[in-house]
């Protein structure tokens, strides 16, 4: 079999988890069922193996003014110790990835990075940066687990004893775990309180299990993941965003804030189609490829994501739609064998999450 | 893994079938609901509604997956289990009880079938 495997594929294994290929790697999909995970992680804390994703240290004379042309967060105003979200774009201001960009000082960068997208986005940067800026893959000597929901918080502390009450949404800082260096980062995709971990490869297991050692911690696959993101009103690269669209036609136009020269900065803010949250009432799901309508039968959209959303009892989906009919409220998805009416709604789709509680 | 009532038949797409008298139960076996993960929605015919062996006859859907409904028996419907309407997880529960999907007056006998023993080889062959 030549899918990758992450320092924990074979933990996952002996678990007994539904295992599948995903961006190249072997990777959990799920342990006990989706709906459990994600209900778990919701109440309590779920725990995922994110191995797979790429990281890159961008660092050197120069790095900053130079990575802010690459990409269109903005490093101008991100003090080390924070992170961000934003985009590697083309030319034309398509997305070619998504990823959160962490400073460590002035000239000291990490980019975090979808796995699928990590070897284009690897020499795309390269490509973009002057020699005197060095950008090293260090994906495979890191391990990278997320630890997402309202119970992390003290479910991490008790495991490092450490306070981290101080650390700030979208804020990171080193810490220790019995010797072994643990970069901590409050940042996440579930829409609760959480944190994503990284770590030595080699220290990957260790960590993990004693993570699972705490009842309220469960593991969670890929499948609760991705109805986690989806009700949090978050994109997937490959199904919501693509080269073909731009930030701001996925409603990212105003967290463009940087002032550098960045690639595709102009069409960053161009929009021919929108990005549509849709809400269904019932069971039946819309799924990636679904045609959307509006309500007299013309087809204006297509849908990109669609699930059942566990947390809110009906099915939730995002879609991209012609500009010119995406204020429209009402819609029709064109499922397999029926038609399903949809409801234009606001996201977050959960808004219940605790990711931005205050912890003071 | 749940073994597969012996007093049942099997098709080749994961349907049970038990025969009372000149009428059929129908359902998805424990393969079918453990291979779809989490069930969230079934689709299933209005009784009065002709089914035919091989056909298709409604739809489940998982969290991450939909699949076909095919029927191993032919005739008419007689039956629906409503109760999946607003609990279609008792098809992963209970898959050989209170997930039971139709009932139907069947035309002919069913042919083909797997019992338990064969079913069981059947679905080594698909990777469990």
């Amino acid at each position: 079999m030549s899918d990758l495997r992450t320092p924990l594929t074979s933990w996952h294994e002996a678990q007994g988890a539904k295992m599948a290929p995903f961006a190249g790697w072997l990777m959990p999909i799920q342990y006990e069922g989706i709906l459990a995970e994600h209900l778990h992680t919701r109440k309590h804390a779920g725990l995922f193996d994110i191995c797979h994703m790429g990281e890159f240290r961008i660092e050197g004379p120069g790095a900053a003014e130079a990575l802010s042309r690459a990409v269109s967060h903005n490093l101008e105003t991100l003090a080390p110790g924070k992170c961000r979200y934003g985009f590697l774009l083309n030319e034309k201001g398509g997305v070619l990835d998504d990823g959160i960009i962490y400073r460590f000082g002035p000239e000291s960068f990490m980019a975090v990075v979808n796995a699928a997208c990590a070897a284009n986005d690897l020499a795309t940067l390269r490509a973009r940066l002057p020699e005197s800026v060095n950008i090293t893959d260090i994906s495979n000597e890191t391990g990278k687990v997320d630890l997402q929901g309202p119970d992390s918080l003290d479910v991490l502390e008790k495991l490092m004893g450490e306070n981290f009450h101080d650390l700030g949404y979208f804020s990171f800082r080193e810490a220790q775990w019995q010797g072994v260096p643990v970069l901590v980062s409050r940042t996440g995709y579930t829409g609760e309180l959480g944190y994503e971990l990284y770590l030595p490869a080699g220290k990957t297991e260790d960590f993990w299990k004693a993570l699972l050692a705490d009842e309220r911690v469960k593991p969670v696959g890929l499948g609760a993941r991705d109805t986690l993101r989806l009700e949090s009103g978050l994109p997937l690269y490959g199904h919501d965003l693509d080269e073909n669209h731009s930030p701001a036609e996925a409603g990212m136009g105003r967290m463009m804030t940087s002032q550098a020269a960045y690639v595709g900065k102009e069409g960053a803010q161009v929009v021919r189609e929108v990005l549509v949250p849709l809400k269904i009432e019932g069971r039946r799901a819309a799924r990636h490829g679904d045609d959307i309508a509006l309500p007299d039968g013309t087809v204006v959209g297509r849908v990109t994501s669609g699930s059942f959303a566990p947390s809110l009892g009906y099915v939730i989906a995002f879609g991209w739609v012609d500009a010119a009919h995406a204020n429209g409220e009402n819609f029709v998805v064109r499922a397999a064998r029926t038609e399903l009416p949809a409801q234009k709604v606001e996201i977050p789709f959960y808004k219940d999450g605790t990711a931005r509680k205050k912890l003071a | 893994m749940a073994t597969n009532p012996t007093d049942l038949l099997y098709s080749k797409s994961h349907e049970w079938l038990r025969l009372e008298g000149d009428e059929a139960v129908v359902g998805i076996t424990h393969f079918a609901q453990e291979s779809l993960g989490d069930i969230t929605y079934v689709e299933l015919p209005l009784v009065g509604d002709e089914v035919s062996e091989e056909g298709e006859f409604g739809s489940v859907e998982s969290v991450k997956a939909a699949s076909d409904l095919v029927s191993p028996v032919s005739g008419s419907v007689v039956g629906i289990n409503t109760a999946l309407e607003q609990a279609p997880e008792k098809c992963n529960g209970d898959p050989y009880g209170e997930g039971w999907l139709m009932r139907v007056k069947y035309s002919r006998k069913p042919e083909g079938l797997m019992d338990a023993a064969a079913y069981e080889a059947f679905c080594a062959t698909e990777g469990h």
